[in-house]
């Protein structure tokens, strides 16, 4: 059984089959891509398998538990995290306190207790703060900690979305675009970053990208879509090469 | 400019982080508790007022300013604190325990409303709160068997652990130390993990789920939370009026409220502080402005409510973080003079949102 499998997944918007009968199995541990060209329905499987959207149709399976009616605050504690092509951050909030929010399933404590702030609750948030700090280090973040995501350059907030993510410790991430909008610098990093997320912490990766540098570099397997449908799956290699991937991206002639 | 040096995390979870915030909100406390000996019984009173203000100020700034939820009726739940301490205490129950039965009544109203709420935002949040205060109005004038009606309800004599509650002074320091209780309870939400949960909705509602935020519950909890303690300053604005009837808890509180929080700053509970002495001695302004105005206008209808609508709309456009935004941009220039730029400050959009998944 592998460990996140999607099988016959659909979703209608009006007429349009944004995605039809899409079809993909992950195995712990590895990178998994997935690319098409823009409106693929690369970000709305996404949010199938996160539980944003609901499907029409077919199923999601994570770690062997069928999550496919299940609603996204009621995945995210059984360790998948996302992150968002367009960032969705908490805007006034500080770079600390979004990836403190990111603690939130680990909470042990009541709405009660918090009104009191007993003394488990400060040892509750002081181990939260320790956790928080481990995934700064790792991001190099601690530059940022207190400032404001208002006030940040787009490239950190793109790796602070990564960073929230990283604080759910996650068994599976999902990245939505890591890559786009960044300079060819912070590319290089995030793609370190994934590698590290994927090796030191042993976090199985599925991204939705579109440099094929990136993709070539770090996934071991890919996926293709366009229009909703699967028309490739592979090595990196294999997928560049195949026909109906460069009729995809380029038009058939 | 103070430079913190931190040695640990607890000096981030404290709510005084250095020596001039312990000396400052100190020295603000003695002389709060020392009110009494210097002012005379009117300045005491409204002093009094602006405190149960505040209260209903920190109800309203967890909804509005740290989970993004506007309400326009919490003029409601005010009503509701008062109505159910008076009638609670006319029963015989004991001053501290009817105070706190009006708070769980008002919570668990407006755990309520939350929930019913929980599919509007914006706008249309505004306006179902709006009918909810007139229809808590409609039914207090209608239940006269209850309420008394138009006719009133007078609020019995308090007293506290067998001495009654006579004097203005007594009422100021029961006040004033239910208003640090609740401001401590407020900023202890607000620096765990339910306080984060809530600011999670009011920026990002999808990230918010994914991050495993349950919306309904929080969104229930945080109208329960502000309901409360909105209900706690009705119990004491009842002591203050000493007479109940549904006209004293019309929209134009439900709009005080929200200009308080709004002219003293959303998103800070300073600001509701701030906002809550500016509400307090505005009406004493606008009489003042009153005889020096023309009749025509000073005596036209709805002048109060046009001026507090005014109000809001202007800060709104000038200065959407109110009062205490206002003081951090003056701090801010002393502390970077002379390299203070306007830009530091500037309002910025942001476009790149997926807006489509709202």
């Amino acid at each position: 059984m592998s460990y996140l499998r999607v099988e016959d997944l659909s979703i209608s918007f009006g007429g349009i089959r944004a995605v039809d009968d899409v079809s993909f199995d992950v195995e712990e541990g590895e990178v998994f891509a997935i690319i098409g060209p823009n409106g693929a329905g690369k970000t709305t499987l996404f949010n199938l398998v996160s539980g944003i959207y609901s499907a029409d149709g077919g199923s999601v399976r994570f770690a062997g538990r069928d999550i496919t009616s299940l609603p996204a605050h009621r995945i995210a504690p059984l360790g998948l995290a996302r992150t968002f092509q367009n960032i969705e951050l908490f805007e006034h909030a500080t770079v600390l306190q979004n990836l403190l929010i990111g603690r939130h399933v680990h909470r042990r404590s009541t709405a009660l207790s918090h009104l009191l702030f007993l003394p488990a609750v400060r040892r509750e948030e002081l181990e939260h703060r320790r956790r928080v700090e481990d995934v700064i280090d790792l991001l190099e973040l601690a530059h940022y900690r207190e400032q404001r995501i208002a006030n940040l350059p787009y490239g950190v907030r793109k790796v602070v979305e990564v960073g929230r993510a990283l604080c759910l410790e996650p068994k599976l991430l999902l990245l939505d675009e890591p890559t786009s909008g960044l300079n060819p610098e912070e590319s290089e990093d995030m793609g370190f970053w994934i590698e590290d997320i994927n090796r030191d912490l042993g976090v199985t990766v599925v991204m939705v990208a579109h440099d094929m540098g990136l993709v070539s570099r770090v996934a071991g397997r890919v996926l293709a879509l366009n229009e909703g449908r699967t028309i490739a799956e592979g090595s990196p290699a294999e997928v560049q090469k195949n026909p109906a991937v460069v009729d995809a991206y380029l038009g058939a002639d | 400019m103070r430079f913190l040096f931190k040695t640990h995390y607890n000096q981030d979870i404290d709510h005084l982080k250095h020596g001039g915030d312990r000396f400052w909100y100190g020295l603000l406390l003695v002389l709060v508790a020392a009110a009494p000996a210097a002012l005379g019984t009117f300045y005491l009173g409204e002093l009094n007022l602006v405190m149960i203000y505040a209260i209903a100020g920190v109800g309203l700034m967890l909804l509005v300013g740290y989970t993004g939820q506007v309400s326009l009726g919490h003029a409601a739940f005010l009503a509701i604190g008062a109505y159910t301490h008076s009638l609670l205490l006319g029963a015989g129950l004991p001053f501290l325990l009817s105070i706190v039965a009006a708070v769980l009544v008002s919570a668990l109203v407006g755990a309520g409303v939350g929930w019913i709420a929980l599919r509007m935002t914006g706008i249309y949040l505004a306006i179902a709160t709006l009918a909810f205060a007139m229809l808590t109005e409609q039914t207090i004038s209608r239940a006269e068997w209850l309420t008394g009606g138009f006719r009133g309800l007078a609020v019995p004599q308090a007293s506290l652990l067998g001495m009654p509650l006579t004097q203005v002074w007594q009422h100021y320091y029961v006040t004033l130390t239910l208003l640090v209780v609740t401001l401590l309870a407020a900023l202890n939400i607000l620096r765990s993990s339910t306080g984060r949960a809530m600011v999670a909705i009011r920026d990002s509602e999808i990230s918010a789920e994914s991050v495993g935020i349950n919306l309904a519950v929080y969104k229930t909890l945080a109208f329960a939370l502000s309901a409360g303690i909105t209900g706690l300053a009705g119990a004491l604005f009842a002591h203050r009026l000493g007479y109940l009837s549904p006209d004293a808890f019309t929209f134009l509180i439900s709009l005080q409220l929200l200009l308080m929080v709004v002219v003293g700053g959303v998103g800070s509970m300073r600001g509701v502080i701030y906002g809550a002495l500016f509400i307090g001695f505005l009406p004493q302004l606008l009489a003042i402005a009153r005889d020096t105005l023309p009749p025509q206008i000073a005596q036209a209808p709805g002048l109060e409510p046009g001026i507090f609508g005014l109000i809001l709309v202007l800060v709104i456009l000038f200065e959407p973080q109110g009062i205490f935004g206002r003081w951090l941009k003056i701090k801010s220039y002393f502390q970077t003079f002379p390299l203070y730029r306007r830009a530091t400050h500037r309002r910025q959009k942001t476009y790149l949102r997926t807006e489509r998944l709202r």
